[in-house]
């Protein structure tokens, strides 16, 4: 797409430009190049000098034990935020998309929680089922179940999944709700004459035309997984206990932080970039065929 | 509607009626917890109705801050919060509006270069890039302020594409119009563009306003005074004390004041936020 008509200055587009390609100079291309340059070299104790050592940092990250638990971690953690949100969200959806009087009050209802930080949602489920303090861990406690999610690995990563589905309902509700509203009701009513229920419209009609929807809030929920969720697992577990919350990006930040690891922290970051820009492929993929479709 | 039964209905309110209820209820109990005193919410037997300490547990969290000296008071962290969201918000608009300007409505050299050294920041979150990104912040002797806070944050695509995407779609007839009126690009911009771009406009700060304020991990890295927290950074700060004992209902205020203003501002301004939201995304 190109505008036909133009303006003829010179000078003026480069001095509208400069703003953003300064800053996106300065804050992006400058850190980015100096992360991948960084994942090539190791600095000394004392962080005064850094030699050249090539592939090492890479080769000692994937020796690391640690790092194939982060991945196994970062996948466990958003296959069950992914499948969970997004099935809670298209209940709630296909429920608010009936002809019911309530269903603005209720849409309003279900998407705050995305105005609501990760960390402050964090904390929010935290305290709830704080093993010593919170309201609903003394329920489970009484009927006998050892809950402690700041011991126990499992427990702490339910928790997390928990907060993260709770905030993450929100976006795809909205999403599916809008995919819902677009389905043409005329291919409903021919399904309906045609004898089949409720339930067997969703499955064989519904579901089926939602699929862009559902393929299109997969992706972003992965993404939302793997960087909007570090508030929550900072907030509520910090990455333990043992390492067991520890998703590849949180690796990123304690390795760096904590380790002072920065060659190992920005060789991590390489391996993230390109997760990264894998999945804004497919996505992007995917947005050309709805252009098409 | 296909046909309009009364048990779909009502499994339809059923269903909304305890989603509404799963979604507040963490809220609710961050509510109650901020109007009891620490005794009653630490013995992990806290009543579910309010308690009688609201207005003190409110005032001492907004003004005074937690029991230890070193802590701030929460109503400074809100104006940084608020400082921070502003600035991201209006910050993008400001150079994304214009540098869409530019790529939509004028030819140059190199335009297609500056299109794509803009669009590819879209991949790269800044917590991929997190300690890089500190480094250049501490070079540039912005650590603590609030220019560090935000110039990172606003070095991102989105904005750019929204105002391209909506420039494209303002007929070419417009822009002859004001041409044989003798408009030139400044005039243009200002009596034309501007005002049809309003509510894209809005749409994007109400976007980039509750990105910003609930920015958590870069403004823990860059800032080390307490004077330059951020509301989000701080509940988390009032819950790792070793000293003494967390203070949770103060803890539950802060989050409580922490939703309030971006909550606020999916409820009021739902339309805006929805058409933000959505187009964003494409």
């Amino acid at each position: 797409m190109e505008k036909s008509a133009i303006f003829g200055n010179k000078a003026l587009p480069y001095a509208l430009l400069v703003p953003q390609l300064v800053i996106t100079l300065v804050f992006f291309y400058w850190p980015a190049s100096q992360a991948v340059w960084q994942s090539f070299l190791r600095e000394d104790a004392f962080g005064l000098n850094s030699e050249f050592v090539g592939l090492e940092n890479y080769q000692a990250l994937f020796a690391q034990p640690e790092y194939y638990k982060s991945m196994l971690t970062t996948l466990v953690f958003s296959s069950l935020v992914a499948a969970l949100s997004l099935s809670i969200a298209l209940l709630f959806a296909t429920q608010a998309d009936k002809n019911i009087k309530a269903a603005p009050v209720f849409k309003v209802m279900m998407i705050w929680p995305y105005a609501v930080a990760p960390a402050v949602a964090g904390v929010l489920w935290l305290f709830m089922f704080h093993p010593t303090l919170g309201t609903l861990a003394r329920p489970m406690r009484v009927m006998g179940m050892n809950w402690n999610p700041l011991l126990n690995g499992n427990h702490a990563m339910a928790l997390i999944v928990m907060a993260a589905v709770w905030k993450q309902i929100a976006y795809n509700f909205l999403f599916f709700l809008a995919g819902l509203q677009s389905i043409p009701r005329s291919v409903l009513e021919a399904g309906a004459i045609d004898g089949a229920g409720p339930l067997r419209r969703f499955w064989t009609i519904t579901f089926p035309l939602l699929s862009p929807t559902t393929f299109f809030l997969l992706v972003v929920n992965v993404v939302y997984v793997f960087f909007d969720t570090f508030g929550i697992i900072d907030a509520v577990t910090g990455g333990g206990p043992a390492g067991s919350t520890t998703t590849m990006v949180y690796k990123v930040y304690a390795d760096g932080r904590l380790g002072g690891d920065l060659g190992g922290s920005a060789a991590q970051s390489v391996v993230l970039m390109v997760i990264v820009i894998a999945l804004t492929a497919i996505q992007f993929r995917y947005v050309e065929r709805k252009v098409q479709y | 509607m296909v046909e309009h039964r009364r048990w779909n209905d009502i499994v339809a309110y059923l269903v909304l009626t305890l989603g509404v209820l799963l979604v507040v209820f963490p809220v609710y109990v961050a509510l109650i917890a901020s109007t009891h005193d620490a005794a009653t919410v630490v013995n992990g037997n806290m009543p579910m109705l309010p308690g009688g300490h609201a207005l003190e547990n409110y005032y001492r969290a907004i003004f005074v801050g937690g029991s230890r000296a070193s802590r701030e008071p929460v109503g400074h962290m809100l104006i940084n919060s608020f400082i921070m969201a502003m600035g991201i918000a209006l910050g993008k608009i400001f150079i994304s509006i214009l540098s869409a300007y530019a790529v939509v409505y004028f030819r140059f050299p190199f335009r297609k270069t500056a299109f794509w050294i803009i669009f590819i920041t879209l991949m790269l979150p800044v917590e991929v890039r997190i300690y890089p990104t500190y480094k250049v912040i501490a070079d540039l002797k912005m650590l603590d302020t609030y220019g560090g806070l935000i110039l990172p944050l606003i070095a991102s695509a989105t904005g750019t594409l929204l105002f391209r995407q909506f420039f494209m779609t303002i007929p070419d007839e417009l822009l002859e119009a004001s041409r044989i009126d003798g408009a030139g690009p400044y005039r243009f911009f200002k009596d034309t563009l501007l005002p049809l771009s309003v509510t894209t406009m809005a749409a994007l700060f109400v976007i980039q306003f509750i990105y910003g304020w609930n920015q958590y991990l870069w403004p823990l890295l860059i800032t080390t005074q307490d004077s330059m927290q951020t509301i989000v950074t701080g509940i988390k700060k009032m819950l790792t004390t070793t000293d003494e004992l967390a203070e949770w209902q103060l803890a539950m205020a802060t989050a409580i004041l922490a939703m309030l203003p971006p909550v606020a501002v999916v409820i009021f301004m739902q339309r805006l936020f929805v058409r933000g939201l959505v187009e964003t995304e494409k």
